[in-house]
């Protein structure tokens, strides 16, 4: 059992649902997002989404497109994000930490020498937004026997034809990308997202997380009361990209956190 | 070995979309089930004589093919050494091979019922070419490119503006080709029902790079049997210049089983294939990495961020290069070389001395090394050089570059 799995069986047993933050690694410095990743279980966080920069980041809108150029130009990389997870770690032993990004940074690494050191360093799971279920043997099929839970993105493009495709392989959650687009663009409505997560559900019994256009208190609640859980990133890193002292970021962070917990 | 179904060079990719260990199919869940759609009707259009006979139709027609193989005398006097033919691609419509393609992909959107075109360009000739047939055909068409190639290449901006088209500028990253390829692959994730993305090169996720080889294979093929007619045999060395590699590809792949026929890619060498990376060429001065759908060797730095590279050619400014490219490399059938800018500057003005034709710099690149092997070679060793594009669009850079030059030598570039 992961520190995914073992997460959701808490919530569970709370009847509450899971709400994850996503921050960009290294943004706008090491120090600062390491700040906010520290202060984010306080605030109610339950899985941390730990951003790796990469230059291409084609499934993102411009706010992660910017936190990752902030990351990149502040001397950010895959080496130091891994370290930032090992740090978190040195004080929190349970809360997950699932790295987010794209394949080239772990492919240009070598596949192994990375699942190594992304488990010393206690990460739990990876979502890596480039690598479809036709692409299982690069990295899914290895991270699971290494331990580490390989979370899918399912969309809705994703008809009943290839959800079990894409089902096949995943665990820990499914990560329901609530529109089609990049990340921050449409806001998600809790009406479509209802159906398609009752879609999914029906077909695994892995929890179903969804993101992709949350930004409100109000939507993680109402987002979160149709799901397993929610994702907020842009709007976190909005916050971040203001300037806002880590505080403010992380007070935003609780109110998020509150509504999905409503949910 | 020719023909042979079970050693042949020419029966990639796999159903994987791999040649060898490059290629693939790297892309968002969300385009995943588009682009199996797509490979779908490719795969239906490729054995339908219909789709075939249509484009046959409009390369005739509207695209003016077969272009000319031409025997280029003067430069063959001038270098003394091997016989030069050029494959005069830079004649067809809109003055590049990227119309070639570009047909191939529209008549497939057409039968897709997609009515909205997006695509991404570098210098603009696959921007004006997509343009283009869209405007022929009635569709929408929105071109991604880098808010620094706007300001650089204002006539084709120009250009597609006239022919209907919406130039949006790319300000994400750092404003180049390969921004535009991301800005391109983020709309189509977000417009997923209607649009059609024409890819200009032989790159990205499986079917693109193989549709895109299969069309601009035209190229090859005519030049096969025209070499044939004038000479009665086939080259002894073929030769194109590769940005992401479609012209070069469409070229070389009719001839990948012709033992006898040497083939060389020739790559943006920019400043110098040096530590700083102020070049294009993935092959000599890069790595295998994954990137816009695909694995192939790429310009990365220690962390497998992408580098921009650099080459006066805009057309040739992009860090990557096709899959079938990285497999010929791997397996040594095809061996790619790196040309300077200022080579391929001197290569542009021998061109226009010896033949009066005004290339584009991205030919100009393969231009060179022709220059370099062929004074070596005996006067029976037949060369065969796309000449994949006109250089109308290319002489203000140039002019400016020579302009610089100028300020020495009173008039006259230096040799």
């Amino acid at each position: 059992m992961t520190r995914i799995d073992a997460k959701f069986a808490a919530l569970a047993e709370k009847g509450q649902k899971a709400f994850v933050s996503y921050i960009m690694g290294g943004d706008p410095d090491m120090a600062t997002s390491l700040e906010v990743m520290k202060g984010l279980p306080a605030a109610g966080v339950d899985i941390i989404e730990l951003g790796v920069p990469f230059t291409d980041p084609m499934a993102d809108g411009p706010t992660i497109q910017l936190a990752g150029q902030r990351a990149l130009e502040s001397g950010m990389t895959l080496q130091k994000t891994l370290d930032m997870a090992a740090e978190f770690r040195k004080d929190d032993d349970t809360t997950p930490i699932v790295l987010m990004g794209y394949y080239n940074p772990i492919y240009n690494r070598g596949v192994e020498k990375f699942l190594v050191d992304a488990k010393a360093a206690g990460v739990d799971g990876l979502i890596v937004v480039d690598l479809p279920p036709e692409e299982d043997d690069e990295l899914c099929i290895p991270a699971q026997k290494a331990g580490l839970n390989f979370i899918r993105l399912a969309t809705p493009t994703t008809d009943d034809k290839r959800l079990p495709k894409v089902l096949q392989n995943t665990s820990g959650f499914v990560y329901y990308v609530s529109v089609t687009g990049v990340t921050g663009a449409t806001e998600a409505q809790a009406a479509n997202v209802g159906p398609e997560v009752a879609r999914i559900k029906a077909a695994t019994d892995i929890p179903v997380i969804v993101g992709f256009g949350v930004n409100t208190p109000e939507k993680a609640e109402a987002i979160a009361s149709v799901a397993d859980g929610t994702v907020v990133g842009s709007a976190i890193v909005s916050k971040i990209a203001a300037g806002e002292p880590v505080s403010d970021v992380l007070a935003f962070v609780k109110t998020l956190a509150d509504g999905a917990h409503r949910g | 070995m020719a023909n042979d179904l079970f050693n042949s060079f020419m029966n990639g990719p796999d159903e994987k979309g791999r040649f060898g260990d490059f290629g693939g199919r790297f892309v968002s869940e969300t385009l995943m089930p588009l682009i199996l759609d797509l490979e779908a009707e490719y795969e239906k259009a490729k054995t339908d004589d219909s789709f075939w006979a249509e484009m046959q139709y409009l390369w005739t027609h509207y695209v003016g093919r077969p272009s000319p193989l031409y025997f280029a005398e003067s430069l063959t006097e001038r270098l003394g050494g091997a016989k030069i033919y050029l494959k005069r691609d830079e004649l067809n419509h809109t003055g590049a091979h990227k119309i070639n393609n570009v047909l191939g992909q529209i008549l497939l959107a057409r039968r897709m019922g997609k009515k909205r075109i997006i695509a991404e360009t570098g210098a603009g000739q696959h921007g004006v070419a997509t343009a283009t047939v869209c405007a022929k055909f009635g569709l929408k068409c929105i071109v991604y490119m880098g808010a620094h190639d706007v300001q650089r290449q204002a006539p084709n901006v120009f250009r597609m503006r006239l022919l209907g088209a919406e130039v949006i500028p790319v300000s994400s990253g750092r404003g180049t080709l390969k921004d535009a390829m991301n800005d391109a692959l983020r709309d189509w994730v977000t417009n997923v029902s209607d649009t059609f993305y024409c890819i200009g090169t032989a790159a990205g996720p499986h079917p693109y790079p193989a549709m895109v080889r299969d069309f601009q294979s035209i190229i090859g093929k005519e030049a096969k049997e025209q070499m044939q007619e004038a000479e009665g045999r086939l080259p002894d060395t073929i030769i194109a210049a590769i940005g992401g590699g479609s012209n070069a590809i469409g070229l070389f792949h009719p001839f990948l089983d012709d033992d006898s026929v040497r083939i060389i890619g020739v790559e943006a060498g920019g400043k110098g294939v040096n530590d700083d990376m102020e070049h294009c060429a993935s092959l000599t001065g890069g790595r295998p990495g994954v990137l816009h759908g695909n694995r192939t060797f790429l310009l990365q730095d220690d962390d497998g961020q992408i580098l921009d590279g650099y080459s006066i050619s805009a057309g040739l400014d992009y860090p990557g290069i096709g899959p079938e490219h990285s497999w010929l490399h791997e397996i040594g059938r095809a061996e790619y070389v790196a040309i300077t800018d200022k080579e391929a500057l001197d290569a542009f003005q021998l061109c226009c001395e010896t033949e009066g034709i005004i290339p584009a710099l991205e030919p100009c690149h393969a231009l060179a090394h022709v220059a370099k092997i062929a004074p070596d070679l005996p006067k029976d060793h037949i060369i065969c050089m796309n000449m994949c594009g006109r250089g109308d669009k290319d002489i203000y850079t140039v002019a400016k570059y020579l302009g610089f030059d100028m300020s020495d030598t009173e008039g006259r570039a230096a040799d």
